[in-house]
């Protein structure tokens, strides 16, 4: 197994820097310095995992020494003080490329930067670079890129799991304790149980989407990595809440979730649902899955056995709606208002061979495939019955939580991170989202934390809550955390 | 009913996609191989239930059809391929006797 080299100095986390730059005991040019060094001895650039695509440190570190932006009635200001961050790379910045990992958008600079980031820097955060991601964010291992494949830190010769490989990889690394990445169908979830770090997707509507470059638009999700709980549990606080630049960016409040830290269980139900645990699910992963439990039992938790009978058909649902949606969002690049142009004698040949071109060969096949879904002919027996079926997803989420249970645990994903290379079959890689995808179809939140390893390679644990309730899921994931740090000390 | 060369090319053209001719055969294998996976739906009963049309009670919230343009921090021309005069630059529509207009 090859392991990357250790970092310089131990990946300090951004509650630990943001507490020491406010104190005047650290500025946020060194911890940015700090980063850009744990990065180098990581090798988070092409020449080894190839995580960071587009990275500028002369604008970063003028970043860093600049006051933080933001109204001083902003009561999240410093909640990120000087801390480093990463952004995937579909997500817009001002003063780096988002190119989505796609040949259509090389080079492409957006004019104008997503609210996600913005309060990010708000808070005080410092953005060292964007991120390698699969296409458009279509795939689950990273290796869509038009800029090549990520490699997972914790063992190169495997896939950090996608579509937000990149950001996983660097807060993985140790490079930064906090990156953006972007759901559909569990983009956030799947590549954090590889990398063995806290990937978040919250509510729908909980986070703007101002600014990311949509693929699904009844899916999508801007979502958290962290290195700890408690580091997901700061970043989700700083971009949470409600914009004014997307309509569906809800009216909720946003609670405190790292006041969640010492919360108690008593009281909390976790439900157990059986079909995540299939009869062919790798018995180490449901073994780590029901340890997990049993620890929240231990410590107050109830405990019952659920169903949630339509899981089976999230896949099928899935790749029906989340292409179809997909071909429209992307008949936008053609060549004609921003990024790749192929001229060709006349305007469809000129769509037609930018397309072509720019496009790869994953993002042509679902594009192809959410055409035909919804094309005279096939729209009722595809797409329309795949959204009744969507409804039926959802109600299984509504009747389980509307039954007093509070949060499900279920494995994240039913494998660990697997090699380069070992699904060639398209459907075969869509399984990898099997347990995740249920979670974007029905609009509530959601996360994986690292449980445990095999054969060296990181066990996730999925947290489902129901909607807006995140501040109960980080409770339980809290209360988790640390029940394995004192299980691995006994 | 499986899906022909004839099927892709069809979406294909739709979705404004040149598809090179050595890509086509594979892609309805791979199309096949996909949409077979969704046959399961087709035995799901579905009687009474309504399709999802937004996540959420509320369904999708929309808002008004008016505002203010979204301020851009950079001119057009700094990231769109061809303007001229503030305008974006659309190649011409080319007619059956016009194929060879290019745009300027």
């Amino acid at each position: 197994m090859s392991v990357t080299r250790p970092s310089p100095t131990p990946a300090p986390t951004a509650r630990a820097i943001a507490e020491q730059v406010v104190a005047g005991r650290l500025d946020a040019e060194q911890a940015l310095r700090e980063a850009f060094a744990r990065g180098d001895a990581a090798r988070v650039g092409p020449e080894g995992l190839n995580a960071l695509l587009w990275t500028d440190r002369t604008s970063a570190v003028r970043a860093a020494r600049a006051p933080v932006a933001g109204s001083a009635a902003q009561t999240d200001r410093g909640l990120l003080a000087g801390v480093p961050v990463a952004v995937k790379d579909n997500i817009a910045t001002l003063d780096l490329p988002t190119s989505c990992g796609s040949r259509i958008l090389e080079g492409y600079v957006s004019p104008f930067e997503a609210t996600a980031v913005s309060r990010l820097r708000a808070a005080g955060a410092v953005v060292v670079g964007k991120t390698n991601m699969d296409e458009f964010a279509m795939g689950s291992s990273t290796e869509n890129s038009a800029f090549g494949p990520t490699r997972n830190p914790v063992d190169c010769s495997r896939v950090p799991g996608g579509s937000s490989g990149g950001s996983a990889a660097v807060v993985a690394a140790g490079m930064v304790p906090i990156a953006l990445g972007s759901e559909t169908g569990g983009s956030v979830r799947q590549p954090a149980a590889f990398c063995g770090i806290v990937g978040v997707k919250p509510t729908y509507g909980r986070v703007s989407r101002y600014g990311l470059v949509a693929f699904a638009s009844s899916l999508d999700q801007i979502g958290v990595f962290g290195r700890t709980v408690d580091d997901a549990a700061l970043g989700l606080q700083a971009i949470a809440g409600r914009d004014v630049m997307d309509s569906t960016s809800a009216s909720v409040p946003v609670a405190r979730y790292a006041d969640a830290r010492d919360a108690s269980l008593a009281g909390v139900v976790v439900g157990r649902p059986r079909e995540y645990y299939p009869e062919s699910l790798d018995a180490r992963i449901r073994e780590q899955c029901e340890r997990s439990i049993d620890l929240l039992r231990e410590r107050g938790a109830e405990v019952r056995d659920v169903s949630l009978p339509h899981t089976d058909l999230a896949i099928p649902v899935y790749y029906i709606v989340a292409p179809a949606e997909a071909s429209s969002n992307l008949a936008r690049f053609d060549g004609v208002r921003y990024g790749l142009r192929v001229s060709a004698p006349g305007l469809v040949a000129t769509y037609e061979a930018t397309r072509s071109r720019g496009f790869g060969p994953e993002v042509t096949r679902r594009i192809l495939l959410g055409t035909y879904v919804l094309s005279a002919g096939y729209y009722d027996a595809y797409y329309r019955k795949a959204q009744q079926v969507r409804s039926l997803i959802a109600d299984d989420f509504g009747r389980v939580f509307a039954s007093g249970v509070h949060v499900l645990l279920t494995p994240t994903t039913p494998t660990t991170a697997f090699p380069f290379g070992a699904k060639a079959d398209p459907y075969e890689m869509y399984m990898s989202d099997i347990f995740t995808a249920t979670a974007n179809l029905a609009g509530v939140p959601g996360m994986s934390m690292p449980v445990g390893r095999i054969d060296g390679l990181p066990v996730g644990a999925q947290l489902l809550a129901g909607h807006f309730d995140e501040a109960r899921m980080f409770a339980v994931a809290y209360a988790l955390e640390a029940a394995l740090g004192e299980a691995a000390h006994r | 009913m499986p899906v022909t060369v004839a099927d892709v090319l069809h979406v294909a053209r739709l979705a404004r996609l040149g598809i090179p001719e050595e890509r086509l055969e594979p892609l309805v294998s791979q199309l096949n191989g996909i949409l077979e996976h969704m046959d399961v739906l087709a035995r799901v009963d579905t009687t009474g239930v309504a399709a999802t049309e937004g996540v959420g009670a509320a369904g999708t919230p929309l808002r008004e059809d008016a505002g203010e343009p979204v301020p851009l921090a950079r001119a057009i021309d700094s990231f769109a391929p061809s303007v001229r005069d503030g305008f974006l630059l659309v190649p011409r529509l080319a007619t059956h006797d016009d194929t060879a207009e290019e745009t300027a």
